[in-house]
């Protein structure tokens, strides 16, 4: 073995390789787009300078937080309301991507054109942002939470039933071919060896759903949906600025409440088989 | 090389050989309806005619013929790459063929559908290498999913819904290769060896009439591996199974394959009784 500090007869090659003037001509466009975004997204150093001493007298007037008892207990009764948003619409959600998720999986129990008709839908689905369907549903069924909860299931299900999909395209094929070598039907097949391969996947994407569904449905009050949202609205539409950093600080500790709860429970749940 | 059927090319001696352990002979065929009187002869389970299978424009084997008759135990053997999973495949119908024809006890697994094609795998049995247990479930609901075939539906999803015969079966099936004490056991808290008995427990729970083996012991250790494939022989033969099982162990396609099959250049190089066979003359099928 050469060791170190030995010089080899051969010549070293090279550290970076030469691009290709088509590799060169992509990077180009790819900067140009990137300045372009930036352009359009109204980039500015000016308004970047200029926005300490603004955050400043935000955190000035917002600081302390609105502590007082009864506005402690209004924000915390919508959080609650909130949570059960949240909780109500990832788990109807999550149990709908199911039955979803087997027609949009390639070469399980679906033929090829439904698998994509399905993935299309869902593709729409995700498209539509979850605060646009809550408008469509504060449409629907009227304002209040019931609008926000069908919102974050209409969002789960565009979300899980597309990774549940990918998940069992994915799942160890082994078992299933012993199931079909015995006779199975497709269903059995997918239910007994399918599905509980994948169970580790479906668990983690129903956590990070969850996740999801709660800090979505933080927001969906702006439209009417129900929870806090509209709390941190009125705030900051009154100026008031005490309380909206108190809903916003409530939202905080929910959010990362809930993702350390998520990570415990994924870790218990799935283990080391991830 | 080419060895034709039957070839009576005289054996080298080969001391592994001489030291393994008694195998059951293969029984009595079961009762042959067509067989006359005086002229023993067996039915065919598993035939191939002009097999071929390419994958895109790369051909894995073509041309592939043989007969295999009831009861016997056939080794399928081959370099890596040979095509003798895929063989195997074809036959059960796992794998469509790219050409020819396979008969499977009488019907062709390529050709037939739906609830035929179900009816007739469950006449059949397969061991893969790795034994492709569901690994979060428990060995008793593995071993019951071998019944999926014969029954299907969700009773036989999970040993909590199972009838009281199907579940007697599959613990008789885990008695048999010695894991009854295991039934409730999660499948993935057992060794390689021990996965593998509850996939050979999977593959009989059914009484098969074929069973596949594609490489068996692959994944195992010497020892385990040993064990796995005398329980597996001990277990079929007594019964009269067709088995067709693919090694890249010389040793064990003359210990328990009455019949020998080598695939290599994508042709079947070999077909010869075991018997007929010398380890050396096998591992030639490797150079």
């Amino acid at each position: 073995m050469t060791e170190i500090g030995q010089s080899s007869a051969r010549p070293l090659p090279g550290r970076y390789e030469t691009p290709s003037a088509l590799a060169f001509l992509g990077y180009a466009a790819g900067l140009v787009i990137i300045v372009w975004c930036l352009s359009g997204a109204g980039f500015s150093f000016d308004k970047v300078a200029a926005a300490p001493p603004r955050f400043a007298d935000f955190a000035t007037r917002a600081f302390p937080p609105n502590l007082e008892p009864q506005v402690l207990a209004r924000l915390g009764a919508k959080m609650v309301e909130t949570l059960q948003i949240a909780i109500a619409g990832a788990v109807i959600g999550v149990i709908l991507s199911l039955p979803v998720a087997l027609l949009a999986a390639r070469g399980l129990v679906a033929g090829p054109w439904i698998n994509q008709a399905t993935r299309t839908i869902l593709g729409f689905i995700r498209a539509v942002p979850d605060i646009a369907w809550a408008l469509i549903f504060v449409v629907a069924v009227g304002l209040g939470p019931f609008a926000g909860m069908l919102a974050i299931v209409v969002d789960t299900v565009g979300f899980c039933g597309r990774f549940f999909a990918d998940d069992m395209e994915a799942a160890e094929k082994g078992p299933a071919e012993s199931l079909t070598a015995t006779g199975a039907r497709k269903i059995d097949v997918v239910v007994c060896a399918t599905i509980p391969a994948a169970t580790p996947a479906f668990i983690s994407t129903s956590l990070y759903g969850l996740e999801k569904a709660v800090r979505s449905s933080t927001i969906l009050g702006l439209v009417g949906a129900g929870g806090i949202g509209i709390e941190l609205k009125v705030g900051f539409d009154l100026f008031d600025y005490p309380t909206a950093m108190t809903v916003i600080l409530m939202i905080a500790a929910v959010v990362i409440g809930i993702e350390q709860l998520s990570g415990w429970a994924r870790a218990r749940i799935i283990g080391e088989q991830r | 090389m080419r060895v034709t059927r039957n070839s009576t090319i005289s054996s080298v001696s080969d001391p592994a050989l001489e030291t393994r352990p008694a195998i059951p002979a293969a029984p009595p065929a079961r009762p042959d309806p067509g067989a006359v009187a005086g002229l023993p002869v067996r039915p065919v389970d598993i035939e191939a005619r002009g097999l071929g299978r390419q994958f895109g424009e790369t051909p894995v084997f073509s041309d592939i013929g043989f007969r295999l008759a009831r009861g016997e135990s056939v080794a399928l053997v081959g370099a890596n790459g040979a095509g003798k999973s895929t063989l195997l495949r074809c036959l059960m119908g796992l794998i469509p063929v790219s050409s020819g024809r396979v008969s499977l006890l009488g019907t062709d697994p390529n050709t037939a559908r739906g609830p035929d094609l179900r009816r007739l795998r469950a006449r059949v049995g397969l061991v893969s290498q790795k034994h492709n247990l569901v690994p979060r479930l428990s060995v008793l609901s593995n071993v019951l999913h071998g019944l999926l075939g014969k029954a299907p539906g969700p009773r036989h999803w999970s040993h909590a819904l199972a009838p009281r015969a199907s579940r007697a079966a599959a613990m008789a099936a885990l008695d048999r290769v010695g894991l009854a004490d295991f039934a409730l056991r999660r499948a993935d808290r057992l060794s390689g060896g021990q996965s593998q008995r509850v996939a050979i427990a999977r593959a009989i729970v059914g009484d098969p009439e074929v069973l596949f083996a594609d490489e068996p012991c692959a994944s195992l250790d010497p020892a385990a591996g040993e064990d796995v494939m005398d329980l597996f022989f001990r277990l079929v033969r007594d019964k009269g199974v067709t088995v067709v099982f693919t090694s890249h162990n010389v040793d064990h396609a003359l210990r328990y394959g009455d019949r020998v099959l080598g695939l290599a250049g994508g042709r079947l190089q070999l077909d010869a009784t075991a018997a007929s066979l010398s380890a050396a003359t096998l591992r030639g099928l490797y150079d």
